[in-house]
């Protein structure tokens, strides 16, 4: 197992899980808001192509959470 | 260096088309935007060894190209071949309904992968709902992770032509029995005739609505479940973006290959579900047939084992359509494109300006202007203006940044 951080908080992964998954298993199912009507979105297709699951990786923004392996250390915000 | 042949898409069509053309010689790169080989079939399963393949992963390609003497991949990096297959698969086709972008609705495909890929239990209680045998295997999926599966939910009736189709292809009939088995061992009601018609919560799902349907999927007799996961499945869309980028031949949904896997264009090999759903056999022997394409014949055998399985697809699809009934689930509130927050309301208000095909109203009201590129939403959108869901040009297949184009340039111009 590794250890990443959600908005400060640490999440458990396995060795070569999606940020998503883990998220999703720890409990974690929304970790951003819509635009316009502050909606709450996590996963949904799961496989790279409804790109529902965006969140900011290591100070990059705009990252699908189920297609970003995690790394231990990873700093991660919605 | 330029490879004989570069293959797009490392699940059962790309990694057999890799493996077979290595065997006979040919210089071959896999490439594959997943971090780990076999596409969504072959999620979790231990990778397969390829020997003399340049297996290229975590590749995004997002832009295909003709080159002098082939054909240029761009990836985060440019791989030249002098052929080219591409083997990206489907992804889930969902139709909306209220609450569909609750967290917690997941599609059935990616439920399936969190559970085969990710190893997590994607909840706790279940409802699987949509059209098409595919659903079974993901219930099984599900319970097999220890999810409580509550009901499976099939919105069409059972098919005549569906009964013969699986009559005539011993192994597919075989594997829907053993499901059935699995579902009715743990006491999981498979109900045709009825869908999840609205999904209920605050953050994320606590219950879902219930409705039997009328033939055209038209609801009636509505009741709730508590569940906190949804896997909905309404067959497959083909990503069919890079072949489309180089003019190749499409018919509905999916692109035109002869019985070698050529597409229209000189060049371009497609295999798998690009060419019309027919699933990870289908795959693996459109794979073995594309390098056919390129040395030596085709065995009759595996034209002949093609022939049927493509005969028991075109079963599949006529037996498992989307019903147009599925409009009458939407309210005027309910988000019809997820990325943009289009509802209902606003795609008929632009039908009232005048808009009467996709691309009008994606232009007044937006729906399919997103992140996703309309891959969610185009199928609705294009049935709720009355046409029949095509596939659309997309000149970037994936999200890029500035800095990688400009890398490209960069490259172009040394």
């Amino acid at each position: 197992m590794i250890e990443f951080r959600f908005e400060g908080r640490p999440v458990a992964a396995e060795e070569g899980q999606s940020i998503g998954a883990a998220l999703h298993a720890a409990g974690i199912r929304s970790w951003r808001t819509t635009r316009f009507g502050g909606r709450p979105r996590g996963l949904f297709c799961a496989v790279g192509a409804c790109f529902d699951c965006l969140l900011t990786v290591n100070g990059t923004p705009d990252q699908r959470a189920c297609q970003t392996v995690a790394r231990a250390g990873d700093e991660v915000t919605g | 260096m330029t490879y004989d042949l570069a293959v797009v898409g490392a699940g059962p069509a790309g990694l057999t088309a890799a493996r077979v053309a290595a065997a006979r010689g040919l210089r071959v790169a896999l490439l594959d935007a997943y971090a780990k080989p076999g596409g969504q079939f072959l999620r979790g399963t231990a990778p397969p060894r390829l020997t003399g393949v340049d297996v290229m992963l975590g590749q995004r390609v997002w832009a295909v190209e003709k080159s002098s003497g082939g054909f240029r991949v761009h990836a985060s990096a440019t791989t030249t071949a002098a052929t080219l297959l591409v083997a990206t698969g489907a992804h889930d086709r969902v139709v909306p309904f209220p609450g569909w972008d609750l967290p917690g609705v997941l599609t059935a495909g990616g439920a399936q992968a969190l559970v085969k890929g990710e190893r997590i239990r994607p909840g706790e209680e279940a409802v699987v709902a949509g059209t098409g045998p595919f659903l079974l295997p993901v219930a099984v999926t599900l319970l097999d992770a220890g999810v409580r599966v509550k009901e499976v939910l099939e919105a069409n009736r059972p098919s005549p032509r569906m009964a013969a189709a699986l009559a005539r292809v011993p192994s597919k009939a075989g594997e829907a029995l053993g499901y059935a088995r699995r579902l009715a061992a743990a006491r999981v009601p498979y109900r045709t005739g009825h869908a999840v018609v609205a999904a209920h919560g605050e953050d994320s799902v606590e219950g879902v609505t219930v409705a039997r349907l009328t033939p055209g999927w038209r609801p009636y007799a509505w009741r709730t479940v508590d569940c906190d996961t949804v896997a909905v499945g309404y067959g497959f869309t083909p990503q069919v973006d890079l072949l489309l980028q180089l003019g190749c031949a499409v018919e509905g949904d999916h692109v035109v290959t002869d019985d070698r896997q050529r597409t229209s264009v000189d060049g371009v090999l497609a295999a798998g579900e690009v060419t019309g759903v027919a699933g990870a056999p289908g795959a693996v022997v459109e794979g073995a047939l594309a390098v056919h394409s390129l040395v030596g014949e085709p065995p009759p055998r595996l034209l002949a084992e093609k022939a049927r399985l493509r005969r028991f697809a075109r079963a599949l699809d006529l037996s498992y359509p989307v019903r147009d009934g599925w409009r009458d689930w939407l309210t005027p509130d309910t988000v019809v494109c997820r990325c943009e927050e289009v509802t209902l309301r606003a795609i008929d208000e632009a039908r009232d300006l005048g808009a009467h095909d996709p691309r009008t109203v994606k232009l007044l009201a937006r729906p399919g202007m997103g992140w996703c590129q309309g891959r969610m939403c185009g199928h609705a959108v294009a049935r709720l203006t009355g046409h029949e869901p095509a596939p659309q040009k997309r000149p970037f297949a994936q999200p890029i940044t500035l800095a990688d184009l400009t890398l490209h340039d960069r490259e172009d111009n040394a």
